[in-house]
């Protein structure tokens, strides 16, 4: 049986140089930037948040409410899940199709006053190994306990979007490696959008827990 | 803790758990590698601050990293530090005198510094002429420490015929990214939780900075660290504090320097005082660069923490105060929102009314204000320690070698 190697992760943060001071401008640049832009606003927002979870799980939902101060269009930006096996593509369209609508239902175009501009910024992401690797369900859960919270994003974040195969390495190690099929799905069922990363560990720790308790 | 006795593991106590170990492993990736920082000074400034504490950590990781420093002529510096001003959008004269001597101290650096490495970083305007002796197999970056949003043309264009040579530029905030043809990528700027601002202090080296500057601690301390500028609006703090004095007692202390150097400083330095003249409860200090254990004092005994910027760069006073739990209330500007996430970490504000209601609000809800300082401090730790900083530079730099 291969053991679970837990890999963390750096982000490279890459200003793309393009801004947005109304939300006609937001829209023509989510059409136009790399698809890395798209995941650095949506995805990477959690890598950059281990700690405290914002208001909104994204960073256009964040700048419509704060910067723009346009409270309803953040809120329905807010409602964009990324979570795969939904492409972030289609996690553009949907951003896009979002502030069509909205623009489409008002008369003008709510712009920066006194707040910042959306400044776009791509995302490369490296992998790193660390040293902490599991062969039993016990040394999975204590490794859990101990590891950064970037690996937790690596296993689920990141290999559930950019290798779009939809489900996280944890659960597919649960269940290929240690037949733990039900605990595997619980991991899956984690709406994993609604916490900050060190809330998420605590609740894939609390799973643990509950399965050894039995 | 003695500084040389400082090494990356110091800060595994410190930094969020794991972190250490990622920039170990970051570190592996570019063994037998050379890196090498160049700057326009070894002493005085956040530069040479942090190189100072990075050099050592690099080549503790097996990383071969040197630094060399720039030599120059007064109207050299007067040039470079017309270029700083003028980055940062202050109108300025230049003559073709100083283009003329930037170039020659240029090339007479070229000459007698070794350049070979496979990353070089350049830190700020001074030394970004040496690209022109850039090797083809090797990498270099600009690092760019100022605020240059809204830079003067003309110097922009004079500098970004450089600039354009590099492999890639680092800027500490978003919106100071320009358009430019080679990648430019985001680092924010870091605290050094060991140093002397930011390490931990006993009661006796505290009562002592007390004792020194004859500080009462018998009411709640407002304070405000910073230098004498009216972009950091140390007159809408006063303003702010009388507001807050009609509902609670407390002492405001407004700690700055820079103000013997510079004759604007000096202005409001003196603006500061007469605004402060019949308010016995007012503290204004003005203190040397290099008061960084009293800073450290003042931070830890003050109740709230104030940055009421109105322009602001990177803003690093809000990092230091956050790592010592305090809430903090900045204003809404540059790098301070960044740090700052409103009712979470502290407080953003918009104006003196702003300012004085979240002060009134931390005073009068310890725990509410204790709270805050906690997560505050968390969140400094997850993401403005100089470990945070140390691995996003080593992931550049392999992104760079592609290693």
């Amino acid at each position: 049986m291969d053991p679970f190697v837990f890999k963390g992760c750096v982000e490279i943060r890459e200003l793309l140089g393009k801004k947005a001071d109304d939300e006609l401008k937001l829209l023509e640049l989510i059409e136009e930037v790399p698809v890395d832009s798209i995941y650095y606003h949506t995805h990477s927002y959690f890598l950059r948040h281990p700690y405290i979870a914002g208001t909104y799980p994204n960073d256009f939902a964040n700048w419509a409410a704060y910067e723009i101060r346009d409270k309803i269009l953040g809120e329905k930006l807010a409602s964009v899940t990324p979570k795969p096996p939904k492409s972030i593509e289609e996690v553009r369209l949907e951003l896009m199709e979002i502030i069509d609508e909205h623009l489409s239902s008002i008369h003008s175009i709510p712009f920066v006053g006194y707040g910042e501009p959306f400044y776009f910024m791509k995302s490369r992401i490296i992998e790193i190994p660390t040293e902490s690797s599991a062969y039993t369900f016990q040394e999975f859960k204590e490794s859990l306990r101990k590891i950064n919270t970037s690996v937790v994003y690596n296993h689920i974040f990141e290999a559930g979007t950019r290798s779009r195969r939809g489900r996280s390495d944890f659960a597919i190690w649960l269940e290929q490696a240690l037949n733990k099929r039900t605990l595997a799905d619980k991991f899956e069922m984690i709406d994993s959008y609604m916490y900050s990363l060190e809330g998420l560990r605590n609740k894939l720790l609390e799973l643990c827990d509950e399965e050894i308790e039995g | 803790m003695n500084h040389e006795n400082i090494t990356l593991k110091s800060y595994k106590e410190i930094a969020p758990e794991g972190s250490v170990d990622l920039v170990y492993k970051l570190a592996k990736r570019l063994e037998g590698r050379s890196l090498l920082h160049i700057n326009s000074t070894s002493e005085g400034g956040g530069v040479a601050e942090i190189l100072k504490r990075f050099i050592p950590l690099l080549n503790e990781l097996d990383i071969k990293t040197g630094w060399e420093v720039v030599a120059g002529t007064p109207l050299f510096y007067n040039t470079t530090k017309s270029f700083h001003n003028a980055l940062q959008g202050q109108k300025t004269i230049f003559t073709p005198e100083m283009y003329n001597e930037y170039r020659k101290v240029t090339r007479s650096n070229a000459r007698h510094i070794n350049l070979e490495a496979d990353v070089v970083v350049i830190h700020d305007p001074q030394p970004v002429g040496l690209i022109y002796k850039k090797r083809k197999k090797s990498k270099w970056l600009w690092r760019c420490h100022i605020d240059i949003s809204r830079p003067e043309r003309k110097v922009w264009y004079f500098l970004k015929d450089y600039i354009t040579r590099y492999d890639g530029a680092i800027f500490s905030l978003a919106r100071f990214a320009q358009k430019l043809p080679i990648p430019q990528f985001l680092i924010y700027p870091s605290i050094d939780p060991l140093s002397e601002k930011n390490r931990e202090l006993s009661k006796r080296e505290i009562n002592q900075v007390l004792e020194k500057y004859a500080i009462p601690t018998d009411k709640p301390i407002l304070l405000q660290v910073s230098r004498f500028d009216t972009f950091k609006d140390p007159l809408g703090v006063i303003e702010a504090y009388k507001l807050v004095k009609r509902y609670n007692d407390c002492y405001l202390i407004l700690a700055g320097g820079g103000a013997t150097d510079d004759p604007e400083g000096l202005q409001v330095l003196q603006k500061v005082r007469e605004r402060a003249a019949y308010e016995n409860d007012i503290f204004v200090l003005d203190l040397p660069s290099d008061s960084h254990l009293e800073i450290n004092a003042l931070q830890r005994i003050a109740s709230v923490v104030l940055q009421k910027s109105t322009k602001e760069g990177f803003g690093l006073t809000v990092a230091e105060a956050m790592w010592k739990e305090k809430p903090v209330i900045g204003g809404a500007a540059g790098g301070i929102t960044v740090q700052i996430i409103n009712g979470e970490t502290g407080f953003t504000v918009n104006s003196v009314e702003g300012c004085a209601y979240r002060i009134r609000y931390l005073l009068n809800n310890p725990l509410a204000s204790a709270e805050m300082g906690r997560k505050a401090k968390e969140y400094t730790r997850r993401n403005f320690l100089i470990i945070r900083h140390l691995s996003d530079f080593l992931a550049l730099a392999i992104e760079s070698l592609k290693v």
